[in-house]
């Protein structure tokens, strides 16, 4: 299938500091894709680089061919794209963050109403009805008049996402969505990130919700120090944990349920 | 005291609302961008911000009526004395607003702005939106603090030939030699109208959520 969005040899560094190096990676439309790994392997910044949030060191990433941030050009030259250029790209895309960045002195309707009025230039009534409706989706409606603080964590990272999706973007980030929620607040999260993906999302997810990663994920890609050590299908990557690095980091998690993991995750 | 004298004084408070008024605004609005400008990415522009802030912070709020009340003229830019009362009030309090929003903007998480900036929103759109509705509730009090300082300051403005309050006190008392009851009444003046902009900072809270 055709990659909505791809990364080709991507490197980021923060002074001397590499923080990833040599990345090719390939978002498939219609397919979820979840990187993983241990804590410092750098999966978040890929995920701000492809949103253009950190501008990449090396290397070029293209949104349905359109290139994010940097042009090269043919003598191999990298250009930098005007702001307005990046804004334009940045339409197919929508960004979960791990801090829910709800406004807070916006309603959960506000917030999700806001880009409609104030970028799509939508009049209010309309801005709203559909702000409703993505809040619906979240099973949210009744709590539209809440502020953030009014909410909980995992209904304030689904009014985010209603806010990403209303949008209507083509392919959905989310950098780590769960990290900083309850165990028990992380189920509802999740299952909306479920919904999504069965409705045909193009989405890529940095997770440690190695469980979700298995179930849900067309495509692992399993990060460790900055470089892609493993990707495949989740029952290629996570039934055959041959590499020692992989063995360690999966079990960590074998006390959180996904023992069963490796044993053979579902056919 | 007649009822006369008191509707003189309150001629002279009409003058001083509606001068401090557009000073404290337009101040507030020039106070936004030069703080936005000294916590600005490109060093240029942040040291013009800083330059603005050192010298209407450093310099008195008399002499700075009294240049653009004389030194525009010498340069052949006629002003009404109304409008050089204004724009120096203004131009003076906007930097110390802007030193009161510094803290406010730079305690705005940069996650809720690089959300706006994913769904699209345009740096002007994010600072008017975003950044200042947060950083204004958090400074509300400072902020309204100095606008009471403006209004109280706009006594100077008699200098460059505004008659308010003050003045319309001076004057009154001089020709009336009963000094004490109408100096009395023009505090009683300045009091209520700090009370009405108080009042209109609880509105401002409010809407701020």
């Amino acid at each position: 299938m055709a990659a909505a969005l791809q990364v080709r040899r991507l490197g980021k560094r923060f002074g001397a500091h590499a923080v990833l190096r040599e990345i090719d990676l390939a978002v498939r439309e219609g397919e979820v894709t979840c990187i993983v790994g241990p804590s410092g392997s750098g999966k978040s910044t890929l995920l701000r680089c492809m949103a253009f949030l950190e501008a990449p060191s090396e290397g070029e990433i293209t949104v349905y061919g359109a290139p994010l941030g940097f042009r090269v050009t043919e003598s191999g030259e990298r250009q930098r794209l005007p702001d307005s250029d990046v804004a334009r790209v940045r339409r197919n895309i929508g960004m979960v963050f791990q801090q829910f960045n709800l406004w807070p002195h916006m309603t959960a309707l506000g917030n999700v109403a806001e880009a409609l009025r104030q970028v799509r230039r939508l009049p209010r009534r309309e801005a709203e009805a559909r702000a409703m409706a993505q809040l619906a989706k979240v099973g949210l409606a009744e709590r539209a008049r809440h502020y953030p603080s009014q909410l909980s964590g995992g209904q304030q990272q689904r009014v985010a996402i209603a806010r990403a999706l209303a949008m209507e973007p083509r392919i959905m980030l989310f950098d780590e969505p769960t990290s900083s929620l309850d165990p028990e607040l992380t189920g509802e999260v999740l299952n909306v990130m479920r919904e999504l993906a069965r409705a045909g999302m193009t989405m890529a997810v940095v997770t440690h919700e190695i469980g979700f990663a298995a179930t849900v994920a067309q495509h692992i890609v399993f990060l460790d120090d900055g470089r892609i050590l493993l990707e495949g299908t989740p029952q290629s990557v996570f039934a055959q944990p041959w590499h020692p690095r992989l063995a360690q980091f999966l079990e960590t998690y074998i006390d959180r349920g996904a023992a069963v993991l490796l044993q053979g995750a579902p056919a | 005291m007649t009822w006369r004298y008191v509707e003189l004084l309150a001629i002279g408070a009409a003058v001083t609302a509606g001068v401090s008024i557009v000073a404290i605004l337009l101040g507030l609005g020039l106070g936004v961008l030069v703080c936005s400008a000294s916590l600005a990415r490109s060093g240029a522009v942040r040291a013009a911000g800083r330059l603005y802030i050192s010298f209407f912070r450093g310099s008195p709020l008399l002499v700075q009526l009294l240049m653009i009340y004389y030194l525009l003229p010498a340069a052949g830019i006629n002003v009404p004395s109304l409008v050089a009362a204004v724009l120096g009030l203004a131009l003076c309090t906007a930097a110390y607003q802007a030193e009161n929003l510094r803290g406010g903007f730079l305690s705005v998480a940069p996650g809720l702005i690089e959300a706006a900036q994913m769904l699209g929103m345009a740096p002007w759109r994010i600072l008017l939106r975003i950044r200042l509705p947060i950083a204004l509730r958090l400074t509300l009090p400072a902020v309204l603090n100095e606008a009471i300082m403006i209004l109280k300051a706009s006594s100077l403005v008699s200098v460059v030939g505004v008659e308010e309050l003050t003045r319309s006190a001076q004057n009154l008392a001089t020709s009336t030699y009963r000094p004490i009851p109408i100096y009395a009444a023009a505090g009683a003046f300045y009091l209520i109208l700090n009370r009405l902009l108080a009042g209109g900072g609880g509105v401002l809270r409010r809407m701020l959520g």
